[in-house]
């Protein structure tokens, strides 16, 4: 045998135990969403594929309506939409004035969106949840919302994206009598749709999965998105698992369903940062 | 008039950035300010604020919860230093080669675990670490004649689990930021040193590993600054912020639960500015030893 084979084989067995050991949880979870909520609760999750105590129930029950997931799922849903149409509107705006023009203090600004993205927003919890208690915006999507709307990652993104159009696109609209503003709308925003993509993906999938903030700002459950929910279906009191499980299996979906048909959009949104352009 | 000012050409970028600016001042600045003043003051919600100078500050040197807390936050972001750089790299590298049957499938396989919600992806580790012999973990155990493990009562086990779930989590992501640092290396390179008679642990040490820095960098950055922040994980694992002897305490979690749940704001503000200081001496540190600064554009 040739040493190429030899080698082809170990490394195909290599990542084929890789990608069990990585989906197996998928496969556990996806198992456990058929079994009734009491089978976790005496063996935990398991790889037990086992016909006897599987049924639909779970998936009945979730769809029957007699709890408040889709309300959950649906401003999950209103809150990731907005939040990504509003964000990527104004980081574009802002990305596009560090890269098109040269002003003073421009350094200086560029710097404060580098800074963002490395201190930890968690330092910021509390004087955030006290000035949203003091503005009066507790328990309201803007206070989720307007913090990370000039968001400085994707700011980041797109300036480095928009340094690859030719200035001259620029001075050829003013030439023809077009005003700053058309010319960003009229020429810049059709060009960067592709950088649109990736960004709204990412975003997007942050957006729907985003956890501590939205937990401490809404308290209300009508206003509660999905992981918030699904955190509150553990209590300290008693856990309702057989929600819980087809709950989170049914969370995923969505977002697999997206990533299985926009791989290369998740994949250019979360490695944007890594390599200097 | 007016018009004719907000659209010449000096005032229009301001006009551009004016969002950032109005974001950063109100929801960076002025929170990091107060942040900063409220660790001097004895501050509840509700009520007037006391200046107490540094007494919060004193009473936290002394405090052995909060160095529990430093102490978890560190051996978890050394522990995920120690797995999510070096395994990623190297299966990075490996996969990067074309001939690999079923590359793509395992690139999109890997990435599965980043699309879930850190509530969900910890409701299923902790399942999955139950202390039952019927759970996953221990049911594998079982198979080679190990009893069953209470994991989330140990400190040792309890990190284990924690762990396990950061690098299932982030391994594929790290892979892929790997190898599209990969893409910026010239085949000429390898090709040169192959004739040179360069083994492929030479051709990987002396030209893979050099070339891959920025990315190296880039991925240390990003795990230090999440390594010192972690906390909802910790939270799912053990169901709240209270785990026995506080063996899954962190950092952010001490501060949620001096600030929030003890309504003990001014001394939570502290926990803050001591895990900014931290994140910031090790990130400038590690920014400055790599030489960032030096060659910047």
């Amino acid at each position: 045998m040739k040493q190429g084979t030899v080698q082809k084989i170990t490394l195909f067995a290599l990542f084929t135990v890789l990608c069990i050991l990585i989906l197996v949880p998928f496969y556990a979870v996806t198992i456990a969403s058929f079994k009734p909520g009491e089978d976790l609760i005496r063996y935990g999750l398991n790889l037990r594929f086992d016909l006897s105590v599987m049924s639909l129930d779970n998936f009945v029950f979730l769809f029957s309506g007699d709890h408040a997931y889709f309300t959950w799922f649906f401003n999950s849903l209103l809150l990731t939409v907005v939040q990504v149409t509003l964000t990527l509107l104004v980081s574009a705006t802002v990305a596009y004035g560090f890269s098109a023009y040269e002003f003073r203090g421009k350094n200086f600004l560029f710097i404060c969106v580098l800074l963002i993205m490395m201190v930890p927003f968690e330092i910021l919890l509390l004087p955030l949840y006290t000035l949203t208690f003091d503005l009066g915006l507790m328990n309201s999507y803007s206070a989720i919302i307007l913090p990370g709307v000039a968001s400085a990652a994707t700011i980041f993104f797109f300036r480095q994206y928009l340094r690859g159009i030719p200035k001259e696109m620029i001075a050829a609209g003013r030439v023809d009598g077009a005003h700053e503003y058309a010319i960003y709308v009229r020429l810049i925003l059709p060009v960067m749709k592709p950088s649109f993509a990736a960004m709204a993906i990412l975003n997007g999938m942050n957006s729907w999965n985003n956890f501590l903030w939205p937990f401490m700002v809404l308290s209300n459950e009508n206003k509660y998105t999905l992981p918030i929910g699904l955190k509150t279906l553990l209590t300290p009191y008693g856990n309702n698992y057989d929600l819980l499980i087809v709950g989170s299996f049914f969370s995923i979906l969505p977002i697999l369903a997206l990533f299985l048909g926009f791989q290369k959009y998740f994949i250019d949104g979360m490695t944007a940062g890594a390599v200097k352009g | 008039m007016i018009k004719k000012v907000l659209y010449s050409q000096k005032v229009a970028p301001y006009v551009f950035v004016l969002p950032f600016v109005l974001v950063f001042v109100i929801f960076w600045v002025y929170p990091l300010l107060s942040s900063f003043g409220m660790s001097f003051q004895k501050v509840t919600l509700g009520q007037e604020a006391q200046w107490i100078g540094a007494d919060n500050y004193t009473k936290l040197m002394g405090d052995t919860i909060f160095f529990k807390a430093v102490r978890n936050s560190a051996a978890y972001m050394i522990l995920t230093l120690a797995i999510l750089i070096p395994f990623p790299m190297l299966f990075a590298v490996l996969l990067n080669n074309k001939a690999v049957w079923g590359r793509e499938f395992f690139k999109s396989s890997f990435f599965f675990p980043a699309l879930t919600s850190v509530v969900v992806a910890g409701t299923i580790f902790r399942l999955m670490f139950g202390e039952m012999e019927g759970s996953l973990i221990n049911s594998v155990l079982g198979l080679f004649g190990i009893e069953p493990v209470k994991f989330l009562k140990g400190q040792v086990t309890g990190y284990i689990a924690l762990v396990a779930l950061a690098s299932w989590r982030w391994m594929g992501v790290n892979m892929l930021y790997f190898m599209s640092g990969l893409k910026n290396i010239p085949d000429d390179y390898y090709e040169a040193a192959s004739i040179d008679g360069a083994s492929a642990f030479q051709r990987f040490t002396k030209i893979t590993i050099p070339l891959l820095k920025p990315t190296t960098i880039y991925v240390l950055t990003i795990s230090i600054y999440a390594g010192l922040a972690m906390f909802i994980e910790s939270m799912m694992l053990w169901n709240g912020n209270n785990s026995p002897k506080n063996i899954g305490l962190t950092i952010v979690g001490y501060l949620y639960r001096q600030g929030i749940e003890k309504n003990n704001l001014g001394y939570a503000a502290a926990v803050g500015i001591v895990l900014l200081l931290i994140t910031m001496i090790i990130n400038l540190t590690q920014l400055a030893i790599s030489g960032m600064f030096k060659k910047e554009d």
